[in-house]
């Protein structure tokens, strides 16, 4: 449905975006990450057709963005960066002039404005003018500026930027709710919600494409996927626990918290909570807990993007490492 | 692809639902009503001391109108001057432009906006035609060719103060380089711009003469509604507002 092929963008001959594809398809929920100033937000609105690309084509259901921009347009919910809005307007009238824009007519319009309301909770700010909102406030208006005409396509640049915990948990479950049969694009610089409303992941650095994987996929490249936290009881001495447990041949490297906190990491992704298990029971050490670790993304994003690493070659040895687990 | 199929209607009525929203917009702030004060103050101030309206002892509005484009100067530019650059500046010009609209329906709705309104202030001045007809009788073909005359020249300005807001961020600027873009036209069959030409052939100083704001308008407001004259304000519209159109895909990034 959206697709990019060999896409470049440059400002005053920096090049911000270079040679980016990739496709999207109804159902999917891409998450875009990168550091800041990766070209997250030039991608998105070069699809949302603000922008032309210096090279290479967009194309958004079938249609070419550059020679029918408005067509484009038209079937895509937008929020840029920052969501901008016309502070001096009311809430209620902004929504009103984006529902005339959006070609919603009549009844129709009445119980998309009425829908869309409830979903970001607007009803109490109907009148007050968008500049007189909070942050939050802002942030869901502009969401709302997007749903409004159900759209089949959502483009939403850092939707929960400013939102508290529960506002983040909210707009998370919003997009889980209208993924089923629409395309949506996230970019977000936090990970957590990568794993929560993401099917897929596209993690772009210096303006390339590093990484277009599955958030469990790029998970299991992080070096603490499956590895096994276990705590013990304080009164006990766990040096010797630790010892046992680095001598242990099918166990990875142990990492040592403080001193009744010991983590185990797995080799090459290898289960190794039964190996452990099986030491706890022959051994009767005192644990507490002992959990496996999903992988923590911050590492991977972390690895991928460090200030000055080469894309390229980290992407390679990332894909050898893949390789080597499968 | 199925998808494409769903895109059989273009969006209709943009323009006029943009135009609604631009022209609403001057009234959310004082802007609109501080402008409309001070215009009909100080044009009524300039008639009666500035141009001795009584003195004269004649029933026309030559001395209104007069000053029509030496109050424009400084009162258009404070009206265009935010059209596009606090677009630019507040970011919400990436909320616009991603909208179903062409890059015109954007730039005329915003130009048609603050023209009507200028229209509107320039309709609220009908008291000084109302009292010039009672104090004697006037001669209400000249009178109506001036107002044309004048919303075209305010049109104009407009158009210049479009362009020159797309190009910068700062309000501020916008407005200065619209006056002094605007003088420079007004004036431009007077020594202070002709010198700059003094070198040049002929007819190019001939035609930057024929560029004269002051000229044209001058000559529709005796009562002569020249097509060459209504010609020169459209066309200068129309190139201003290309223009704008041409430096708005150039400069909406930044």
């Amino acid at each position: 449905m959206i697709e990019l092929d060999a896409v470049s963008r440059s400002f005053n001959g920096r090049q911000v975006v270079s040679d980016l594809s990739f496709q999207v398809q109804k159902g999917e929920v891409l998450g875009f990450l990168g550091p800041n100033g990766a070209g997250k937000s030039t991608t998105m609105k070069m699809i949302t057709g603000f922008l032309a690309p210096s090279a290479g084509h967009i194309q958004v259901a079938g249609i070419n963005v550059a020679q029918s921009p408005v067509a484009v347009k038209m079937q895509m919910g937008y929020l840029p960066e920052g969501a901008p809005l016309y502070t001096d307007m009311e809430v209620g009238s902004f929504l009103k002039f984006i529902a005339d824009i959006r070609q919603l007519r009549g009844i129709h319009r009445q119980k998309r404005l009425d829908e869309v309301v409830q979903q970001m909770e607007l009803g109490a700010v109907w009148y007050q003018p968008i500049g007189t909102l909070s942050k939050g406030f802002i942030r869901r208006v502009g969401i709302a500026q997007a749903l409004l005409h159900d759209p089949n396509i959502l483009i939403l640049d850092e939707p929960t930027d400013g939102l508290d915990p529960n506002q983040k948990h909210h707009v998370r479950q919003l997009i889980q709710e209208l993924s089923h049969n629409k395309l949506i694009i996230v970019s977000t610089h936090i990970l957590e919600e990568v794993s929560a409303v993401c099917n897929r992941a596209i993690i772009i650095h210096q303006g390339k494409k590093i990484i277009d994987d599955t958030p469990q996929a790029l998970e299991s490249r992080s070096r603490y996927y499956r590895a096994v936290s276990l705590r013990f009881d304080s009164h006990v001495d766990s040096g010797p626990i630790v010892s046992t447990l680095r001598h242990h041949a099918a166990l990875g490297e142990i990492e040592q918290d403080h001193d009744h906190h010991v983590r185990v990491l797995s080799i090459d992704g290898q289960s190794i909570l039964p190996t452990i298990t099986e030491l706890i029971r022959q051994h009767n050490w005192p644990v507490i807990d002992a959990y496996v670790e999903r992988g923590r993304l911050e590492d991977v994003f972390r690895a991928l993007t460090i200030e000055g690493a080469d894309p390229n070659v980290l992407s390679a040895s990332l894909h050898n490492k893949k390789v080597e687990v499968a | 692809m199925s998808e494409s199929t769903m895109v059989s209607t273009f969006p209709r009525r943009q323009l006029w639902y943009l135009f609604k929203k631009e022209f609403h917009g001057f009234f959310l702030t004082p802007v609109a009503y501080v402008f409309t004060v001070i215009f009909l103050v100080l044009s009524m101030v300039f008639t009666f001391y500035l141009g001795n309206f009584f003195d004269r002892g004649q029933a026309d509005l030559i001395p209104f109108f007069n000053f029509h484009p030496w109050l424009y100067l400084f009162f258009i530019p404070s009206l265009s001057m935010s059209l596009w650059a606090l677009e630019r500046q507040m970011g919400t010009i990436e909320l616009l432009m991603t909208l179903p609209i062409t890059k015109w329906q954007g730039v005329l709705s915003k130009f048609l906006a603050a023209w009507a309104f200028s229209g509107i202030v320039l309709v609220l001045t009908f008291p000084i035609w109302i009292t010039v007809d009672y104090l004697g009788s006037v001669d209400h073909g000249v009178v109506l060719s001036s107002y044309v005359g004048s919303w075209l020249l305010a049109g104009t300005f407009l158009a210049i103060g479009c362009c020159v807001s797309v190009l910068t961020k700062n309000q501020i600027v916008a407005f200065l380089m619209t006056v002094l873009i605007c003088f420079l036209f007004m004036v431009s069959d007077f020594p202070i711009v002709l010198d700059v030409f003094s070198e040049m052939p002929q007819s190019v100083v001939d035609f930057v003469v024929s560029l004269s704001m002051l000229q044209h308008f001058q000559a529709i407001s005796k009562g002569v509604l020249a097509l060459q004259d209504v010609l020169y304000f459209c066309l200068m519209i129309a190139v201003w507002l290309t223009a704008t159109v041409i430096l708005l895909e150039w400069k909406k990034a930044e």
